[in-house]
């Protein structure tokens, strides 16, 4: 398979850059919509995976482009404070379940002024 | 339309389908695995750019780290088989449209100040180069933000189980 797509690349019949743009800002405004409708924490959780997805993508397919490793080395680092965000956030949410039996953001209200 | 173009528009839809139906379907542990489906074809177009390394990172890191502890927070606080109650129409109107007319904005400023369509630019990044970028400390080399997400990483593990630690009632 690998063999198979870099005969693709050779012959110059590969995907145009633009494509990943329209692809990328449409997986972000997903991840954006359902960020904004849902109330449950874990779906606020999976939806900023899907944005950080979409970022990852354009990142890849620009460095790819321009024939410069930095951003997929961004990517890497992207990937890991990812990682290190769902772990903590995925903590915080089994204390708040611990201490109101629910994973809804709307009961977290007790900082409002 | 080429090999190429034909897979792309196929992983392409699926990761917007799956996207659309993680974030609207009303039962959580669906949404997680619609979510997967769509991150394994992230993953999948990746591949199509040559870089399998990354590819195979995505994999592991998302697929077999934060789905699978995203699917045991979720089995450690919901009840199985339980439906979300679904938004109100306005508030899901308001965020179609705030997010249709973000996408709107973000798609006329790349229609004008996208990159001419070069195809011969195209030249896939090879592990090796990405493994200098990594671990180079001269030009270009990134060793020092590589040590300090590292140790990000492990604050964040051991913080995540000071949080999670579960005190004993007096």
């Amino acid at each position: 398979m690998n063999y198979f797509l870099s005969n693709l690349t050779l012959l110059n019949i590969t995907v145009p850059v633009q494509w990943y743009l329209y692809l990328s800002a449409a997986l972000f405004c997903i991840g954006v919509a359902g960020a904004l409708t849902r109330r449950n924490a874990i779906i606020l959780f999976m939806s900023v995976e899907l944005m950080l997805n979409a970022v990852n993508l354009l990142m890849v397919a620009f460095s790819n482009h321009l024939g410069d490793a930095s951003g997929q080395v961004f990517v890497f680092f992207v990937m890991v404070v990812a990682a290190a965000e769902v772990a903590v956030g995925l903590a915080i949410l089994m204390m708040i379940y611990r201490n109101t039996g629910s994973v809804d953001v709307g009961f977290l209200k007790k900082l409002k002024w | 339309m080429t090999i190429a173009n034909f897979i792309f528009y196929l992983v392409s839809s699926m990761i917007l389908v799956f996207g659309v139906l993680t974030i609207s379907t009303r039962q959580l542990f669906r949404s997680a695995i619609y979510l997967l489906f769509s991150l394994i074809n992230v993953a999948a177009l990746f591949f199509l750019m040559d870089n399998e390394f990354l590819a195979a990172v995505q994999v592991v890191v998302y697929v077999g780290g934060i789905i699978v502890l995203i699917l045991f927070s979720l089995f450690l606080t919901q009840q199985a088989g339980l439906k979300l109650p679904l938004p109100g129409l306005g508030r899901s109107m308001m965020a179609g449209l705030l997010s249709f007319f973000g996408f709107v904005l973000l798609f006329s400023l790349l229609l004008a100040a996208s990159p001419e369509a070069d195809e011969n630019s195209f030249s896939a990044i090879t592990m090796k180069e990405i493994g200098f970028g990594l671990l180079n400390f001269g030009k270009n080399g990134y060793v020092l933000p590589f040590e300090v997400v590292s140790i990000l990483l492990l604050a964040a593990m051991i913080g995540a189980i000071a949080i999670a630690f579960k005190t004993k009632k007096e």
